[in-house]
C-alpha cells in the first residue's frame, strides 16, 4: 500500500570493487555508503567532478564518506584543504566557472555558516545577477541525537531555504541520498545537501545496480492514509513513520510525506495530500521559529485554507541551541511520542 | 616612507630591467586615458542624475588597473574590484557596458540587475564579477586558477584587493589556500591609503602590506602604483612566474584614492599635503612626461588618441542614454539556471582526460604514515566515525568482549556489521578478504516501518542481536558512544 521512492531492489553496486556489481552478493547499503557510491560513480562518469574539503583525501573524511576516493582518483580530484570553509566554497565556485563540478564537503554542516557570505552572496546570486551558474554541491553531516553538542548537531537548512538561488536537499533513505546526490552533481545550480548523521549507519537499503537519479524538488509519499498528513524529512521522517504505524492500530490512518527537497518545495504533492486528509502536522528536527513548518503553514493558508479541518500542527525541536547532555538533548529533540501526541490531538478536529 | 623608498623594497628582488617598446608604452597610456575618460563621462552622467546608484572613482589609480591587467593574456582570468574599471577596459570590455551598468539599463551586461563594475563574462573575456563583500574573490580566483591547471590550460588568474579588504578573514583563507595549492594566481593589493575614511596606519600595524606574503610562504613585490611601466613590468614578471608554477604572488601597489569613497563623500579626512603630494604624481601625467621625453608621444599622436577616445565615448554614451530600462517583470526571472541553454560552460580540456581518470589517476597518498590505512580507523563500512555511530561502536565493543582475544579483528567486525561495500576492500589491509554478503546473518534488520520495506535498520541497542527501529527511542537515551569524540 505504501508508495516509496525505492526502485525495485537489484544488486548493489559498490565502491570496494570499483563500482562493479558482484551478482552473487546483493548488499544492503548504509546511508553513508550510498553517499560514497554517489560520489564515486559521478567521479568515474565525469572527469569534471572533483571533491574538495577538510580531511577528505588521505583520511577519507571524518565520516569516511570519501574513503578510497583519493587512492582511486588522485590528489587533483580529491582535494584536502586547510580549515577554511569560505575558501572551500569560493574555490569550488571558481572551479565551476571553468566547467568543473565540485562537491564540497563541510566536515560538519554546522561549519557551513563559516562560508555563509560566500554561499549566500556570491554563489547563490551569480546566475540571477550576471548569468554565472555555479554548479557546485555542498554536502555534509547534519542533525542531532548523537550527542555532538551545540556545534556538531545543527540543522541549518532554513538559513539557505531563505536564499533564492540555492537548492536545498535533505534526504532520509540511502536510495534517495544516492539518487539525489547524483542529481545534485548534475544540476546546474548550487545545491546544498544535508546528510543526517544519525542515519549514516542506522539504516540500510538495497540499491539498484544501474545508474539512477532522484528528481530534485519532488516529495515522496512514504505511507498513504486518510485521516491526517504528516510532512517531514530526514531523521524525523522515520519517527513519523513509526508514529503512523502505531497510530494505525488506534484507527488513525496517517499519510506520511517525505519532503526530500526543501527548496524548491513540492507544493503539488503537499496540496494533493491535504485535499485528501484535511489535517496537517509538520515534523522537523530544526528549531521551531522560522522552520519550514511555518512556511508550509503559510502556504496552506494561502492555497488550501478551504481544505483544512483544523490548525496546522508543528512538532519540532525547541527554540534553543542543541544541548549536549543526553537528557537535555532528548528533551530538546522531537521524538515519536511527541509526534503521536500531536497527531492524536489533530485527529480530533 | 615615500613611495620611491618603498618601491626599492622588492621582496623577491627579481625585477628584470625590462625595456618596453614604444607601442607597449603607448598602449598603457591609451588605456589609462580611456579609463579616465570613461570615469569623467560618468561623473557628468552622475551629476545629471543619470546614474541611479553609487559611483566609485579610481581617479589617480589608473596605472594600477591598467598596468596589472595588461600583463594578462587573452585566455587568462581576472576579477576586478569596484574601482578597477581600467582592468575591464584592458580586458576588452567596451565603455558602453560600463555606462549601461551604472545607468541600470536593460542593455547592460546584467540587464539592470546589478550596477557598477559588478558584471562578468565567463565564456569570452574570462571576467568574474565582483561582489561588495571584499575578499570573496580571492578564493574564487584561486579556484579558477586551480581549475585552469587541472584542465591543462596554463592560465593565470588575477584579482585585486584594497588595503581595507586585506583585513577580511577570507583574504587570509583565500591566500593561504592559494599558497598551499601553489595556484597560478596573482593578487594585486592596491594600497590607496584609505578604507573609506580609515587610513592604513589605523587598519594595520605594518608599513608594507606586501610583508604579509611572508606569512603565506609566497613571494611579493612592492611597486609604485602611479608608475604604469613599473606596475606593468612587475605584474608581467609575476604573471609569468605564476604561469610557470611559482605562484601565487602578491603585488602591493602603493597609490592614492584621490576622490572620496564614492561621489557623496568629499573625503575631508584626507590631509591636504597628502592629497597635494599625490595629485602632483598623477599617473597619466607622469607617463605622459616620460613618453614625451622619450620621444614616444608628440602632439599629433596625442591628438589622435583624444579624437579616438571622444568618438568612442560619445557613441557609447549615446547608446547607453538611449537604452531602455528593464521591464519590471525581469525582476522575477533568472534566479535559477533552468532549461538547456542556461549553462553553456563545457570544460575546455587541454590535457588528456585519461590522466585524471582511473586507472591512470590512481596515486599513492600524498603523505603516508607506516601502518596508516590498516588500523581500526580504516575499513570502510566499519571504521569509527566522528559522531553518529553509537550503535556501531557499542555493538563492536560488545562482540569484542564476547569473543576470545585471539579472534582476528576482521572476523569480529564481520560477525557484527553487515559488510557494507566499501573502500576497505580496496585498501591493502586484511579486511579486503572479508566476504561481502556473508556477514549479514548476525544483523538481519527489520524494516523501519511498514511501507518502507526496502529500508532496513541498524539498531541503537547495546546488543547486536536485539533490533529496534531506527527511529529515535521516545525517552531512552541512546547509549554513549565509544567512538572517538575529538572535536575540532
Amino acid at each position: 500500500m505504501a508508495k516509496t521512492s525505492t526502485a525495485p531492489a537489484t544488486k548493489s553496486a559498490n565502491v570496494a570493487n570499483g563500482g562493479k556489481v558482484d551478482a552473487s552478493t546483493p548488499t544492503q547499503v548504509t546511508f553513508l555508503e550510498a553517499i560514497k557510491q554517489a560520489m564515486y560513480e559521478e567521479m568515474e562518469r565525469d572527469p569534471s567532478v572533483v571533491v574538495i574539503g577538510e580531511d577528505v583525501g588521505v583520511y577519507g573524511g571524518a565520516f569516511k564518506t570519501s574513503e578510497g576516493l583519493l587512492a582511486k582518483f588522485g590528489w587533483e580530484r580529491v582535494i584536502d584543504t586547510p580549515i577554511s570553509e569560505s575558501a572551500i566554497i569560493g574555490a569550488a565556485c571558481g572551479m565551476s566557472y571553468l566547467g568543473l563540478r565540485p562537491i564540497c564537503e563541510m566536515q560538519f554542516i554546522d561549519f557551513i555558516v563559516c562560508a555563509f557570505n560566500q554561499l549566500t552572496n556570491f554563489v547563490a546570486k551569480g546566475h540571477y545577477l550576471w548569468n554565472a551558474p555555479a554548479p557546485i554541491v555542498v554536502r555534509g553531516p547534519s542533525g542531532g541525537g548523537v550527542h555532538g553538542g551545540p556545534f556538531h548537531s545543527a540543522n541549518p537548512e532554513m538559513y539557505f531555504v531563505h536564499t533564492p538561488g540555492l537548492k536545498v536537499i535533505y534526504p532520509s533513505t540511502p536510495y534517495d541520498a544516492k539518487g539525489l546526490l547524483k542529481a545534485a552533481v548534475r544540476d546546474n545550480n548550487p545545491v546544498l545537501f544535508f546528510e543526517h548523521k544519525y542515519l549514516y549507519r542506522r539504516i540500510k537499503e538495497e540499491l539498484p545496480a544501474e545508474d539512477y537519479t532522484v528528481p530534485i524538488g519532488k516529495a515522496a509519499v512514504r505511507r498513504e492514509g486518510k485521516h491526517l498528513t504528516i510532512l517531514s524529512y530526514a531523521a524525523m521522517m522515520h519517527n513519523s513513520l513509526e508514529a503512523a504505524e502505531t497510530l494505525a492500530k488506534e484507527g488513525i490512518e496517517i499519510e506520511v510525506i517525505d519532503l526530500r527537497t526543501l527548496l524548491p518545495l513540492d507544493e503539488e504533492t503537499i496540496l494533493k495530500s491535504v485535499k485528501k486528509t484535511n489535517r496537517v502536522l509538520v515534523v522537523h528536527e530544526d528549531t521551531k521559529t522560522g522552520g519550514i513548518a511555518g512556511e508550509i503553514a503559510a502556504i496552506l493558508c494561502e492555497k488550501a485554507f478551504g481544505d483544512l479541518d483544523g490548525p496546522v500542527f508543528r512538532v519540532t525541536a525547541l527554540d534553543t541551541p542543541v544541548p549536549y547532555s543526553p537528557p537535555l538533548e532528548e528533551h530538546f529533540l522531537p521524538n515519536t511520542d511527541k509526534i503521536m501526541h500531536a497527531a492524536r490531538e489533530l485527529a480530533k478536529y | 616612507m615615500t613611495v620611491s623608498q618603498a618601491t626599492r623594497l622588492l621582496t623577491g628582488d627579481r625585477m628584470k630591467n625590462v625595456e618596453l617598446s614604444r607601442q607597449q608604452h603607448l598602449d598603457l597610456y591609451y588605456h589609462m586615458r580611456l579609463n579616465r575618460a570613461v570615469e569623467d563621462t560618468m561623473v557628468k552622467l552622475f551629476r545629471q542624475n543619470k546614474i541611479v546608484g553609487g559611483l566609485y572613482s579610481s581617479l589617480g589609480q589608473e596605472a594600477v588597473s591598467v598596468g596589472t591587467a595588461s600583463a594578462l593574456e587573452k585566455k587568462d582570468w581576472l576579477a576586478p574590484m569596484i574601482r578597477n574599471i581600467g582592468a575591464l577596459l584592458v580586458k576588452g570590455v567596451p565603455p558602453r557596458d560600463i555606462f549601461t551598468q551604472h545607468m541600470a539599463k536593460y542593455t547592460s551586461p546584467t540587464l539592470g540587475k546589478d550596477g557598477t563594475s559588478h558584471f562578468g563574462d565567463l565564456e569570452d573575456l574570462h571576467i568574474v564579477s565582483p561582489i561588495s563583500m571584499l575578499g570573496d574573490l580571492i578564493p574564487v580566483m584561486t579556484g579558477v586558477a586551480m581549475a585552469g591547471r587541472y584542465l591543462g590550460q596554463k592560465i593565470v588568474a588575477m584579482t585585486w584587493i584594497g588595503d581595507g579588504g586585506s583585513s577580511t578573514g577570507v583574504f587570509h583563507e583565500g591566500l593561504n589556500f592559494a599558497a598551499t595549492q601553489k595556484a597560478p594566481f596573482v593578487l594585486v593589493l592596491e594600497n590607496n591609503g584609505w578604507a573609506y575614511s580609515t587610513p592604513v596606519k589605523r587598519q594595520v600595524p605594518i608599513e608594507n602590506l606586501a610583508d604579509r606574503a611572508k606569512a603565506y610562504g609566497i613571494d611579493s613585490y612592492i611597486v609604485d602604483g602611479n608608475d604604469v611601466a613599473d606596475v606593468y613590468t612587475t605584474a608581467k614578471e609575476a604573471v609569468d612566474r605564476a604561469r610557470n608554477g611559482e605562484g601565487p604572488i602578491l603585488i602591493e601597489a602603493k597609490t592614492f584614492r584621490r576622490m572620496g569613497h564614492a561621489q557623496h563623500d568629499p573625503a575631508e579626512y584626507v590631509p591636504k599635503d597628502m592629497r597635494a603630494y599625490w595629485e602632483a604624481r598623477d599617473p597619466i601625467l607622469l607617463h605622459e612626461q616620460f613618453l614625451t621625453e622619450k620621444g614616444y608621444l608628440d602632439d599629433k599622436t596625442k591628438k589622435e588618441i583624444e579624437t579616438k577616445l571622444d568618438a568612442l565615448l560619445s557613441k557609447d554614451r549615446d547608446f547607453a542614454e538611449n537604452s531602455p530600462m528593464p521591464p519590471p517583470e525581469l525582476a522575477e526571472k533568472g534566479v535559477y539556471c533552468t532549461g538547456d541553454d542556461c549553462h553553456k560552460i563545457v570544460p575546455r580540456w587541454e590535457r588528456d582526460k585519461t590522466e585524471v581518470m582511473p586507472p591512470k589517476a590512481s596515486i599513492d597518498a600524498s603523505w603516508a604514515v607506516e601502518g596508516f590505512g590498516r588500523g581500526k580507523g580504516s575499513g570502510g563500512g566499519t571504521a569509527p566515525i566522528h559522531f553518529g555511530d553509537t550503535a556501531q561502536s557499542q555493538e563492536r565493543k560488545a562482540v569484542e568482549e564476547k569473543l576470545s582475544p585471539e579472534t582476528p579483528e576482521e572476523v569480529v567486525t564481520e560477525e557484527v556489521i553487515q559488510a557494507a561495500p566499501s573502500a576497505a576492500a580496496k585498501s591493502k589491509n586484511g579486511a579486503s578478504k572479508r566476504p561481502a554478503g556473508k556477514a549479514a546473518g548476525a544483523t538481519k534488520a527489520k524494516p523501519i516501518a511498514r511501507g518502507t520495506a526496502k529500508v532496513a535498520v541498524k539498531p541503537a541497542a547495546k546488543s547486536a542481536a536485539k533490533l529496534k527501529p531506527a527511529a529515535r527511542p521516545a525517552k531512552k537515551p541512546v547509549a554513549k558512544s565509544a567512538a572517538k569524540k575529538g572535536r575540532r
